[in-house]
């Protein structure tokens, strides 16, 4: 039984043209899968389509399972029941995920409230909670603050706290640490992996950078232009690439790794 | 020899502000050295870079161009520098005129420092697009009929065309997908072999760094903790900060069980 299954997705511009083609995919619960493409390969809509969060204008067809929801058709109600419950998704740039007008311990009230029907005291405590839980120093001084005030690392723990409110079953993260200093982005990713191992949390990783995906995910999935590429465990597909698009990827990622090897020899 | 650049005990603070964005800068950077500034946000990389562009003038200290104190205000002195000096963004969609023909673009340089007019600078500018591995029909079209790594290429062109001694760049590949960011880097290796350029980068790439730059300074909160050939740096760092830079960069899985 998957957490995730999808099949033949297609997903379409207002004028026809076709963005993801025939994709189809499938998590078992507890699963990491790594979707990885460059730009323009289809990753993020893919991501957006299984919240039904699809831009205006773009249609879908094929079949998305996540738990017993039908995605494909749902209707807004039946989408906003399985938002934030089945799945919750952590963007990449948290300033724009998070509303500069409110506070932080708001927004991150305002799932707990909706889904456990918490109030006054327990809701606050569970604020509390879920910035303790993101490893977030001072989180009552950090509820307190607007997303301005607090730093990207600071804020991207912040939005994956928002995310792990309701205890999803599937996590997913669309470039979480692209915006992130390469020191934030090494801790975010430890603090991913040990929260999602704790739940034995599904997780969608969406990402351009395999070695970045290769800390999070076991399997991944490589996109071109809206199509499946190859699918397989990390360590194969990073060493044993089969399709040539797989193999650029990986040797470009290489050439540039190899570089800082040589000159740092580690 | 002479520094083609140099940063003497410069600070820099916006007016109003006492606590400074960078301090006590010493750096310079030699013909042939390139040199590359690591950090985080925040730590002052960016503007570093525009002090050495001179688009920024130091609250203290000196910027000195060929042992010369960079003065702002002589038209003669910053029209040699500009001949010498030029940069890359990192964001090649907002760095590009897109009302203008690429060939209009390129050639704005030559046409600024007043070193041709609009027809003697064609054949330079096909030479410069040529360069970069761009189609010679390239000067004829519009920025958003190329992708991001072309369009990175075109700003190459542009900040090549009038036969610069360094070139300052700032991320110059980090918003490239990796398989166009090879590509460019390639490129940027080549202007350095071929044409004798120095480059002056600012990235948090370490890799790019390493691929490029003989040389990396390391800031942190608006200091340079630590300088050196980019082997000694990146290879036995003597600051933890930059120790720590070093062992965040995720790596690929090794081969083997």
């Amino acid at each position: 039984m998957s957490i995730l299954d999808i099949r033949d997705l297609v997903i379409r511009t207002a004028d026809g043209r076709t963005l993801v083609d025939h994709l189809s995919l499938s998590l078992a619960p507890g699963e990491r899968l790594g979707l990885i493409g460059e730009s323009g390969s289809g990753k993020s809509l893919t991501s957006l389509a299984v919240l039904g969060l699809l831009p205006e204008g773009m249609t879908m067809s094929g079949s998305i399972e996540l738990g017993d929801t039908q995605i494909v058709g749902a209707s807004e109600r039946q989408l906003i029941r399985v938002r934030g419950h089945d799945a919750a998704i952590v963007f990449q740039e948290p300033l724009t995920a998070l509303d500069p007008l409110m506070r932080v311990g708001r927004q991150i009230a305002e799932p707990l409230g909706r889904r456990r029907g918490l109030k006054g005291t327990a809701l606050k405590r569970a604020v509390t909670a879920a910035l303790e839980q993101v490893r977030l120093p001072e989180p009552e001084r950090i509820a307190r603050a607007f997303p301005h005030e607090i730093s990207g690392g600071q804020r991207q723990r912040v939005a994956l706290a928002m995310a792990l409110a309701c205890d999803p079953r599937l996590l997913i993260a669309d470039e979480p640490t692209t915006a992130l200093d390469v020191t934030v982005q090494s801790e975010l990713l430890d603090l991913l992996d040990a929260l999602v191992r704790e739940r034995e949390m599904a997780v969608l990783f969406v990402s351009h950078d395999l070695a970045v995906v290769a800390k999070v995910a076991e399997r991944v999935l490589v996109l071109k232009d809206g199509r499946a590429v190859e699918e397989g465990a990390v360590r194969d597909i990073v060493n044993a690439p089969r399709e040539q698009y797989t193999k650029t990827l990986v040797d470009s990622a290489r050439q540039l790794e190899s570089a800082l090897v040589q000159r740092s020899g580690r | 020899m002479t520094p083609v650049l140099e940063l003497q005990q410069v600070s820099f603070a916006y007016r109003g502000r006492t606590a400074p964005v960078v301090e006590d800068i010493a750096l310079t950077v030699n013909s042939g050295q390139s040199l590359a500034l690591v950090g985080e946000s925040g730590a002052g990389k960016t503007t570093l870079l525009r002090l050495l562009l001179g688009l920024t003038r130091p609250t203290t200290g000196a910027v000195r161009f060929d042992g010369e104190e960079l003065k702002l205000r002589d038209r003669e002195v910053m029209r040699r520098f500009r001949r010498s000096v030029q940069c890359v963004f990192q964001d090649p969609y907002s760095s590009l005129d897109p009302r203008q023909r690429v060939g209009q673009i390129v050639s704005e340089p030559l046409r600024a420092l007043g070193m041709d007019t609009r027809q003697t600078a064609v054949p330079k500018v096909a030479r410069a697009l040529e360069q970069v591995g761009l189609p010679a029909d390239t000067a004829e079209r519009y920025p958003h009929e190329f992708s991001g790594g072309q369009r990175q290429r075109i700003a190459i062109a542009r900040a090549t065309v009038c036969g610069p001694r360094v070139l300052l760049a700032d991320e110059p590949v980090s918003a490239l997908d990796v398989t166009t960011r090879v590509k460019v880097v390639d490129l940027l290796k080549e202007l350095k072999q071929e044409h004798g350029l120095t480059l002056v980068m600012v990235s948090h790439d370490l890799s790019v760094v390493a691929s490029l730059c003989e040389r990396t300074a390391v800031l942190e909160n608006g200091r340079i903790v630590e300088q050196g050939t980019t082997a000694e740096v990146l290879g036995a760092p003597r600051h933890p900060y930059t120790a720590r830079l070093v062992a965040s960069v995720p790596r690929l899985p090794a081969a083997g069980p």
